[in-house]
């Protein structure tokens, strides 16, 4: 069957299955709609964590940036896997204890002040808009690709389906279509890789077949990777550090704390019956993930190395342009992948200097989507993997539109300015606010600040500088109080935005950088996707400063963090 | 409250604690340490086709983490029965 008539059939069939499943289980009430009745297995609720966790970023995107960054890459391995070791010590127990709907609601009554918590629904929003922007970019890659139509026309369509998707259901709804999207999604990013390893090595899983041999020779793969990548002049592939180490130390840093203070992942371990499985959830979710992230290197290294084979297949002996192979005239329609003969020898040059190299623009995005194309597999794997890659985008946008919409119905309008709007308006209103964070996210999708897992890198730092901090002291602390954790949450998100907006642009509409282009000027050679990290210290600095200057937090305060750190006891979460 | 008594609670949190501060040093010591801070080094020794930094940076300190989380749930499960505050 031909690719285009295959990829709408695959395509097609997992979104039935998700609408179904979606409608299936269309939510009834609010409270349905945000934690789906609080009665979900860990191993199910690790699962759809996972789907929920890994989006466009992980899947389109996080590869294909290893594949050109090498050894820095491992920055969004280690940062996005290692957060979760966070998040199941220092705040699911406690947060699913405490047991309520939502992260500003705990940030509101653990530092007794309504200002605290509206402080909480702006770094929510702040964050989780970003984040959303980068799945913006991943969905656009892939429908553009798929379609066949430019990126933005394919960003338009993403948007589509993302409101029809996402407004639909509720959480519930979510829970379950996200264990099919898990399948959907892994499926595709495993088989793929597999046929790869097998073709390059012999050996079928692709996290020892990066470490192999060549299938028929006794060369490493890796070896010939640093070889063939320092001949065109790029930095060898193993060694190739980004920025400095310093800078990863910290880009890493931001990462995993990033992933602790996520909203939309946070929330999902208030959906489990006890703090015991709250505990195993995080673990299985890491399980879950980690199938992907450890089969991540193999898919960039093998990708960066058939990428090279096919442009060149023989030494010195480059690629006719009238010859290339289809995969490359179609994303060349996207306009994520230019070619210009500049030598006009009619054949491709892919090299380091950027002066004599041909193939102009790259995106760095299109490689997992492009990788089963240009190791030449069957077609219904092509198939395959774009419906795994929407499914990552889909399912991660939805979660994190649920948390916009349920910090702002739920936090802002029913908790502070509205107490008594009606259940069917704070539904309404939820819904609003989602279609409301699309156009903007899809708006600012544009022209995104950076690659897909560049963006969502940027949100996360948001997130690290902002909740992560209140909600640790939060739990570890009974003296931080709410003057504290006020300036703390400010003080840290401040200088986040300052740092990135200076570096790449206000909202990140390009050219509004207000002191100009300092690129070369980085603090300490701190890129601005590394920066939450520094925010996070001033955040902490910030509370426990302003803390000890003003007075401890009141009695019952005190004993709610009490309370909070036994793990019997719990309320389910239909109480509230 | 759960606890026997307020002595009971302190102590449950304290051993809490000293469990999570061992752990993360794990965790600190395969991602920071091996993955960023010591790679050069380890870079020297190879294990297969992977330098042994390298490997610590892409896959060692995913398995780690893997590990850590499910045996931090089981040891609080474990501390969560000596104190009487299981379920």
């Amino acid at each position: 069957m031909e690719l285009q008539t295959l990829t709408y059939l695959v395509v097609g069939m997992t979104f039935a299955l998700y609408m179904g499943i979606a409608v299936w289980a269309r939510a009834g009430s609010t409270k349905e709609f945000y934690v789906a009745g609080g009665g979900i297995h860990p191993v199910a609720n690790g699962m759809a964590t996972a789907a929920d966790w890994m989006s466009a970023a992980s899947f389109i995107s996080m590869a294909g940036l290893i594949a050109f960054m090498g050894y820095g890459g491992s920055v969004f391995l280690m940062g996005w896997t290692g957060g979760f070791v966070l998040l199941a010590m220092l705040l699911a127990p406690y947060l699913r204890k405490y047991g309520k709907f939502t992260v500003p609601e705990f940030i509101g009554e653990r530092f007794y002040s309504r200002t605290a918590r509206i402080v909480a629904v702006i770094c929510l929003i702040i964050c989780s808009v970003t984040y959303v922007i980068g799945q913006m970019k991943g969905i656009g890659v892939a429908f553009s690709r798929f379609l066949e139509v430019s990126y933005d026309v394919g960003l338009l369509i993403g948007m589509a389906i993302v409101f029809f998707y996402a407004v639909l259901g509720g959480m519930k709804g979510i829970t379950y279509t996200q264990i099919a999207q898990f399948c959907v999604l892994i499926l595709a990013y495993t088989i793929p890789a597999i046929f790869i390893s097998f073709n390059l090595t012999g050996n079928p899983l692709p996290q020892l077949g990066l470490g192999s041999t060549m299938a028929g020779t006794d060369v490493y793969l890796l070896d010939r990777l640093d070889q063939v990548v320092t001949e065109l002049g790029f930095a060898e592939y193993t060694t190739q550090v980004r920025g400095s180490t310093f800078n990863m130390f910290v880009y890493t840093l931001s990462l995993m704390i990033g992933t602790a203070g996520l909203p939309h992942v946070i929330i999902r371990f208030f959906t489990v019956p006890t703090v015991k499985d709250a505990r195993s959830s995080a673990g299985w979710a890491l399980v879950f993930i980690s199938i992907l992230y450890t089969t991540a290197p193999a898919v960039a290294g093998m990708a960066r190395l058939n990428l090279i084979d096919t442009i060149e297949p023989k030494a010195g002996e480059n690629l006719i342009y009238d010859e290339r192979p289809q995969w490359f005239k179609n994303w060349e329609t996207t306009g994520l992948l230019q070619f210009e003969d500049k030598n006009g020898d009619g054949r491709i040059q892919y090299v380091a200097d950027k002066t004599t190299n041909e193939m102009v623009k790259v995106d760095q995005d299109i490689m997992v989507l492009a990788n089963p194309e240009i190791a030449k597999l069957p077609n219904w794997v092509i198939a395959l993997v774009a419906a795994g890659g929407l499914a990552a985008a889909l399912s991660t946008a939805a979660g994190l539109l649920l948390a916009i919409a349920s910090a702002i119905s739920h936090d802002l309008l029913k908790g502070v300015l509205m107490p008594d709007i009606s259940e069917k308006n704070e539904l309404l209103a939820s819904r609003i606010a989602m279609a409301g964070a699309i156009a903007g996210a899809g708006y600012l999708g544009f022209n995104p600040p950076d690659f897909a897992a560049g963006t969502v890198a940027l949100a996360f730092g948001l997130a690290a500088s902002s909740i992560f901090p209140a909600l640790m002291m939060g739990i570890f602390s009974k003296r931080i109080n709410k003057e504290g954790a006020i300036a703390g949450m400010i003080a840290g998100i401040s200088v986040t935005l300052l740092y990135v907006f200076q570096h790449k642009g206000v909202m990140f509409v390009a050219d509004t950088a207000f002191l100009g282009d300092l690129s070369a000027n980085w603090f300490f050679g701190i890129e601005p996707n590394a920066f939450g990290a520094i925010g996070a210290v001033m955040n902490f600095a910030v509370a426990y400063g302003v803390s000890r200057l003003t007075s401890a937090p009141p009695q019952s305060v005190q004993d709610l963090v009490d309370f909070i750190r036994v793990p019997t006891g719990v309320a389910q979460a239909q109480d509230h | 409250m759960a606890f026997k008594s307020k002595a009971d609670a302190q102590a449950y949190w304290k051993e809490n604690v000293g469990i999570m501060i061992k752990l993360l040093l794990v965790w600190f010591t395969v991602s920071f340490g091996c993955g960023i801070l010591l790679v050069d080094e380890l870079n020297a020794i190879q294990i297969g086709g992977y330098k042994l930094g390298f490997w610590f940076a892409q896959q060692g300190a995913i398995y780690s983490f893997v590990v850590l989380t499910f045996y931090y749930a089981r040891r609080m499960g474990q501390l969560d029965r000596k104190y009487g505050v299981d379920e």
